[in-house]
């Protein structure tokens, strides 16, 4: 059941210091930037009573980014029926309308979560202990596929950096590795050797404690579907969709950069950082511009997916047509 | 000796020959019969659009997916594919089962070809690049799967433009066969490109590749094999 009510309660007690000083840098531009509200879902997975202060932002709005004023087209919520119907999940199958009909039955009950490698506290933790400390949160972000296709998705999620911090990583972590679910069973898609199984993805340590980061539980107000990446996914909105990790398992602080699925399948094609970049393109088709599910035009790719005023100061320096 | 266009001979001997000889006998009766039947043309005309009013159909209900300019380039060009193979399915089929009147719809198969494949560019080039000339020049140049797939379709023109009667008078038989010939690079390179499209799966191109290795490789095999040659003026080289 979903609730939302206007709070009484100011934003600034509620929210995570840390993610309330980044609303700041959220907002500035045009009319009506601001951090999308925070959210608890009453009777969800995720939620139990006891998650204090249920505040809602109004607004709504994608966070930051060159939405609206720009005239690069507005940011609209995508149409729900068109991100739970096309979907790369390869685990699934690989046509977009597979995962939908092919992981109808998947059992994303019960659910285990590890958390290892160089943490001061490994753990393994059912889902529902994994999600309870943190507040669910409203975030709507755009998200770009690699295939040159996008949508603006409403998540409810909570920051990665959450779950990272309650760790304590070791000084020597550099790196996060997540893994999604190996089960050839559920997942017909893993009996072809297309990719290399279990699907795994990184981030640098930096770019996974950045507010932005989120681990989803759920989207346009319900439990993520089991086509989106049930029960928790990572959702990295400045990255091509391939690093938004699905149906995660597993997350691992190491030294040294992690494999990535795709950088494995296609090493020229898919790099470790794949930041949405509209100057660097695929070897074998433009990234200049991107089709928002449900529209007709096309419209230009911007710069980190729009978000490079959040996390620009995170490449400061590097050469991104090499560190593609 | 067999009727021409007859079964190929497999078997020797005097009873043997009787046996081809009844059966191609019966084989062109019964092509005679479909020649003569007038419903013929207009009903694999008729079918041969079917895929692309599904499509229509499907556009109009918004059921092609999130993508749907995408999906409808890839049904037109996999149709594109398709009638290709099929066209050239018809040589083989002929020569197995003894029914010229396959023969009499090849043309209107390869043109059904190169209209899908007109249709998948101008989806290309008006929905998804938008009529942005400088998009699309761009990415023939740049990307090689455009190239090919362009450079495939460049060539299906000269052989929906020679299609005609007229022209097979004009280049005379043989010259006719050769240009012809170029449908089966036509095949290659379309595959090509559709192998080249492809993010990952290239399971479906490699079908395609197989298919058409066996359509091509039968008449390797087939020209072999001794047989009554075939001189008929329109008849494509086996």
């Amino acid at each position: 059941m979903l609730i939302r009510k206007a709070s009484d309660i100011p934003a600034s007690e509620i929210t995570p210091e840390a993610v309330y000083i980044d609303r700041r840098r959220f907002l500035g531009r045009a009319a009506g930037m601001g951090l999308a509200g925070a959210l608890a879902l009453a009777g969800c997975d995720a939620g139990d009573a006891s998650a204090a202060g249920r505040t809602r932002e109004s607004g709504g709005d994608v966070v930051g980014g060159a939405a609206g004023g720009e005239g690069e087209g507005e940011d609209e919520v995508t149409e729900e029926r068109r991100v739970t119907e096309y979907n790369n999940f390869y685990e699934f199958g690989t046509d977009k309308s597979d995962p939908a009909e092919n992981a109808k039955d998947f059992r994303t009950r019960p659910w285990t979560i590890a958390v290892e490698g160089l943490v001061a506290k490994p753990a393994v933790y059912q889902l529902e202990d994994f999600i309870r400390p943190s507040k669910i949160e409203e975030r709507i972000y755009r998200l770009r596929c690699v295939e040159a296709w996008s949508a603006v998705i409403p998540w409810l999620g909570f920051p990665l950096a959450d779950v990272l911090r309650r760790a304590e990583p070791l000084g020597s972590a550099r790196y996060v590795e997540l893994t999604t679910l190996y089960d050839p069973k559920q997942m017909p898609g893993q009996r072809r050797a297309l990719l290399d199984w279990p699907y795994t993805e990184g981030l640098r340590l930096d770019e996974a404690m950045h507010p932005l980061a989120i681990l989803s539980t759920g989207m346009y107000g319900k439990t993520l579907p089991n086509q989106n990446g049930a029960p928790l996914r990572l959702v990295v909105p400045w990255k091509y969709g391939f690093k938004s990790i699905k149906s995660v398992v597993k997350l691992r602080l190491t030294e040294r950069q992690p494999a990535t699925a795709w950088n494995r399948a296609n090493p020229d094609e898919y790099g470790f950082y794949s930041n949405v970049n509209p100057e660097v393109d695929h070897p074998r088709w433009s990234q200049a511009k991107e089709r928002r599910l449900g529209e007709f035009r096309k419209r230009p790719t911007l710069m980190f997916n729009g978000y490079a005023d959040q996390v620009g100061r995170l490449y400061a320096g590097m050469d991104l047509r090499k560190n593609y | 000796m067999p009727a021409p266009g007859g079964p190929p001979q497999l078997q020797h001997g005097p009873r043997a020959a009787a046996r081809r000889q009844r059966a191609g006998a019966r084989a062109t009766a019964a092509s005679r019969a479909v020649s003569r039947a007038w419903w013929g043309k207009p009903l694999v005309f008729t079918v041969a659009l079917v895929p692309l009013a599904v499509l229509a159909w499907r556009l109009v209900a918004d059921d092609l997916g999130g993508d749907p300019i995408e999906a409808l380039e890839q049904e037109t060009g996999t149709w594109a594919l398709r009638f290709v193979a099929i066209t050239l399915a018809l040589t083989p089929l002929r020569q197995l089962t003894g029914w010229n009147a396959l023969v009499r719809y090849r043309r209107m198969l390869g043109l059904f070809a190169f209209f899908y494949a007109t249709v998948h560019l101008g989806i290309y080039a008006g929905l998804d690049m938008e009529l942005n000339a400088a998009d699309v020049v761009e990415d023939v140049v740049e990307h090689p799967y455009v190239t090919i797939g362009f450079a495939t379709w460049l060539l299906l023109l000269p052989l929906a433009v020679t299609s005609t009667r007229g022209w097979v008078r004009r280049l005379g038989g043989r010259r006719w066969n050769r240009l012809h010939q170029l449908v089966y690079v036509v095949a290659v390179t379309g595959t090509i490109h559709y192998l080249w499209a492809v993010k990952k799966d290239t399971l479906r191109p490699f079908t395609y590749a197989l298919v058409f290795a066996v359509l091509l490789g039968w008449r390797v095999w087939a020209r072999r094999r001794p047989r009554p040659a075939d001189r008929r003026a329109g008849e494509a080289a086996a």
